[in-house]
């Protein structure tokens, strides 16, 4: 190959770079390791964290079972090892996939069309307020105090550069609902959207029907956002949202400390045109066979630059699969029966501790305990992870702890937490 | 002749909708060990659902049928070369896959105690040191979920440096070779752009670059190995310019691969740049992502940097919050930690020497392309290249032939295409980048398709316009796909 080139040695590829920007010394990183000793050093890894504990944390990552499919799916080469389908002809694997994502995520939101994925939950909420800039034409954003904490500081860093205000709208001390009295003070004429969690961060459900009378009657968008995936399976959808910003990590997605995971944002079909991310749309092939291919591409990024609804290139693909594959497996009973699993558990445990907020709620509540740290570390020692102790974010509720049960919690378990928080 | 494959019987498959039938399931819950709420009477009738219509009803066995079927209308990187380019799609090592998925890495949950979570720190922290060696930087950020995100953080810091000197300034410079993701992220940061004209040797123009920073200029978005493939030869210069007038270098590092140990972006003047886990590290594309997008930084922007920053304590690592310059938060919880876990397990795999073999290999295999496809293809510029070359389709557009018509026949050839009509400065762009991958073997088959495609034109070019002709799916109608847009299912009934 070499003499093909003309060259006599492989640094002589190089030659023609400046001498002053050359590495004149080898990388300072260790000789490479045996398959062995790699899986090893990351077995050894995993033996330092938490492995074994029972956990009651919620807040945003769930403890759902993954369906043994799932993982022999997404390990197929042809899904795993394949890029963005720009080549519909042999791509149809990947597209029809996302198109029966896109369908069913349609199916379980209540909106018209969905994108084939976001980055996560927390940067499709600030994807989701610009579009709403772009569709009324006007800046500011109102969001529930009750949105997580997270998604809510990644909001403000991307509003920050967009001239784009937040303000934040309190929630009801008794019911831990976002205050509508205080939304519709606050609402005004430049109002672009109100943005709304359900379940929201303390696990209770938002009326999300009032919270869009009052949106809609001053001519801002609904945006609601779910962080519990599997809520849906019993929660209505929120059909009065004009967009739906959601995290599918409950669906067969590993905690991961925190990622990957797959955002979407499904919207009504007018406003589909500002959708940011991908989309995959049915068509037909010269023979006239069904096909699919990636479309509506005038609005991204490689075809209108700095004019695009969003510089997202790379998604979560196969994350988007996984929870393709854990919907078709627990499919339309299947999810019901999961999403009643988890409330019963959640019931179950929350029946024997002091709730701190009235509102109906899904798998996870906010309890009142006067030291949740301590708490947490006597549950430590019976190999048990509590909940969320909520002064963190919220300073009012420093004596409140967020636990989350779900269909991997188990009732002893759930006693031995119930009785440390009862102390 | 085509050598590398032959048709082959394909199954149908029927959309998930189209296959259910009420009443199949694929699961088994384990029974209920406490007792069963009405949901009704505990969340409201008004906040329960009725079932969920048009949802897939299928069995496990027709689950799996669904989806490897499907599969195997897929071309992938593990079927044999992906010459995209500037996508860098290589081998994904399976171990990483393995180390991904161990129990106490793939189950933490990112508020489980940090004293329980050692050992992913210990992960993220090795990944950030080698990042950072690597790129000669002296910070890096784990937080963006993927190569644009990455270029945002990287914009965001370069804004907030130049706040906390009084003026954000107004826009920044561009080259018009550069991946569409570079304006559009300018856009998200709040900066206007100012397109920079190639030379015509493809590179930056240094004089008109000159001409073009002044104290409006926040930076420089710079790709280097441009999307040609060629290094920028004055970089230092470039970086000296920017630097002289109170601007910043900002590199986008997807074209990492060419420089891996041989040259270090902070080496050689850039203060800030992002790095795609899911190109130079290995970690799989999946289909689209998920990526990951580290942010390496000099040390005048570490104050910047989202927060929470990993730091060492006398006890362990631990996340400090601590960072009042900080830019804030640009993604929930930590990052994408799987494909950390998998992008360190590649570094380890290779070792400092393996790494910079790794991209001395890259760069003979698209070089070796480059040569061998010369006398067929028109390489518009001639200046030495390194991971990717970039040809077009000038002598083939003589017989009405364009580049994505090439593309298409080489499907038939059994290969994934190049990059097609990119990047915008060659005008029918064709794209190729091999990587290290690829034997010599696997190239000169695809040489031979290429070659064997540009007699096809000559000859018999409606072979070409009307290709691919051997795949389950013909040419697919993209444009009616666009005009009337069908973006789910929807039941006949």
């Amino acid at each position: 190959m070499l003499s093909a080139l003309g060259v006599e040695s492989l640094e002589g590829l190089f030659a023609h770079l400046p001498a002053e920007v050359r590495l004149n010394r080898p990388l300072n990183i260790p000789p490479g390791k045996s398959e062995y000793e790699i899986v090893d050093y990351f077995r050894a890894r995993g033996d330092e964290c938490a492995h074994g504990f029972a956990s009651f944390l919620g807040a945003g990552v769930y403890q759902h079972y993954r369906p043994v499919l799932v993982d022999t799916v997404v390990s197929r080469s042809e899904f795993l090892t394949s890029y963005t389908p720009y080549q519909a002809e042999i791509s149809q694997g990947t597209l029809t996939t996302i198109f029966e994502f896109q369908s069913m995520i349609c199916q379980l939101t209540g909106m018209e069309v969905a994108n084939a994925s976001m980055y996560d939950g927390s940067t499709a909420v600030p994807e989701a307020a610009m579009m709403a800039m772009r569709v009324t034409g006007r800046d500011r954003i109102l969001t529930a105090r009750t949105v997580h904490p997270e998604y809510r500081e990644v909001l403000a860093t991307y509003a920050r550069h967009q001239g784009m205000p937040v303000a934040g709208i309190d929630y009801v001390r008794e019911t831990g609902v976002l205050d509508l009295n205080q939304l519709e003070q606050n609402i005004d004429t430049q109002t672009a959207a109100v943005i709304v969690q359900s379940p929201n961060f303390f696990g209770v459900i938002e009326n999300v029907r009032r919270a869009a009378e009052i949106a809609h009657r001053h001519g801002a968008l609904l945006i609601v956002v779910f962080a519990e995936a599997v809520s849906l399976g019993l929660i209505e959808p929120p059909r009065d949202a004009d967009i739906v910003a959601g995290e599918l990590q409950s669906f067969a997605i590993s905690p991961s400390y925190g990622g990957p995971f797959a955002g979407i944002i499904a919207t009504k079909e007018k406003f589909m045109r500002q959708m940011p991310g991908r989309i995959v749309g049915e068509t037909k092939d010269t023979r006239g066979n069904r096909a699919f291919c990636l479309t509506l591409a005038a609005r991204e990024q490689h075809i209108r630059r700095e004019k695009a609804t969003s510089n997202i290139c790379t998604n979560q693909a196969l994350v988007a699969l996984m929870a393709t594959v854990f919907m078709t497996v627990y499919g339309k009973q299947g999810l019901r029966e999961l999403a009643s699993q988890n409330l019963s558990k959640a019931h179950y445990l929350a029946a024997k501790l002091p709730l701190r907020f009235t509102g109906p709620f899904f798998n996870e509540f906010v309890a009142t305990a006067k030291s949740p740290e301590a708490i947490n570390r006597s549950l430590q020692e019976k190999k048990i992870i509590g909940g969320l102790p909520l002064g963190r974010f919220y300073p009012e509720l420093n004596d409140a702890m967020l636990l989350c049960a779900t269909e991997m919690s188990r009732r002893q378990d759930m006693d031995k937490v119930a009785q440390a928080v009862s102390q | 002749m085509i050598k590398k494959v032959r048709p082959h019987i394909n199954q149908n498959e029927a959309l998930l909708f189209e296959r259910s039938s009420p009443g199949k399931r694929g699961y088994q819950l384990p029974p209920l060990d406490v007792p069963p709420v009405d949901p009704a009477s505990v969340l409201g009738a008004e906040n329960t659902r009725a079932e969920i219509t048009d949802f897939p009803e299928v069995s496990e066995v027709e689950a799996i049928r669904h989806f490897t079927r499907l599969s195997t209308q897929n071309y992938a990187i593990d079927l044999g070369l992906y010459p995209l380019g500037s996508c860098t799609m290589k081998y994904n090592p399976r171990v990483n896959e393995q180390v991904a998925r161990i129990e106490g890495l793939a189950w933490a949950h990112p508020y489980q105690p940090e004293s329980l979570s050692q050992g992913i720190l210990e992960v993220m922290a090795a990944l950030e040191q080698v990042l950072a060696e690597i790129t000669g930087m002296d910070a890096v950020t784990l937080q963006p979920a993927a190569g644009a995100h990455g270029e945002f953080t990287g914009i965001l810091l370069v804004r907030a440096l130049l706040e906390s000197q009084g003026h954000p300034r107004k826009k920044l410079l561009i080259p018009d070779s550069a991946h569409g993701t570079n304006p559009a992220t300018a856009t998200m940061a709040g900066y206007a752009v100012q397109n920079i004209k190639s030379n015509a040797l493809g590179m930056v123009d240094v004089d008109e670059l000159a001409r073009a920073v002044d104290q409006d200029v926040a930076a420089l978005m710079l790709t280097n190995p441009n999307t040609l493939g060629v290094f920028e030869e004055h970089i230092t210069r470039i970086a000296g310019i920017l630097h002289a007038k109170g601007a910043q270098l900002y590199m986008d590092g997807a074209n990492m691969n060419a420089l891996v140990g041989i040259a270090r972006p902070g080496d050689f003047g850039a203060d800030v740049m992002h790095l795609n886990l899911h190109k130079t590290f290995s970690t799989p594309h999946g289909g689209g992502g998920p990526g990951s997008g580290p942010v390496a930084v000099k040390k005048h922007l570490i104050p910047f940097l989202p927060k929470p920053r990993l730091t060492r304590a006398s006890d362990g690592w631990t996340w400090n919050y601590d960072a009042p310059q900080s830019i804030g938060r640009v993604r929930a919880f930590y990052g994408n930690i799987g494909m950390h876990i998998r992008a360190l397990a590649y570094v380890m795999a290779h070792g400092g020497d393996g790494l910079r073999n790794a991209t001395l290999d890259a760069v003979l295999n698209a070089n070796y392309l480059r040569v061998l496809l010369q006398p067929y293809y028109d390489l518009p510029h001639q200046e030495p290249t390194l991971h990717e070359c970039v040809f077009s389709d000038a002598r083939q557009a003589q017989r009405g032939v364009r580049t994505g018509d090439i593309a298409k026949r080489l499907i038939d050839y059994g290969f994934h295409p190049y990059t097609v009509s990119f990047p915008l400065i060659v005008p029918g762009a064709m794209m190729i980048e091999p990587t290290e991958t690829e034997s010599k073997d696997e190239l000169e088959l695809f040489v031979d398709a290429l070659i064997s495609i540009a007699k096809e034109i000559e000859e018999t070019p409606d072979l070409v316009l009307t290709a691919p002709h051997d795949t389950r799916t013909s040419r697919v109608d993209e444009v009616t796909a666009a005009r009337k847009p069908i973006l789910r299912w929807k039941s006949p009934r």
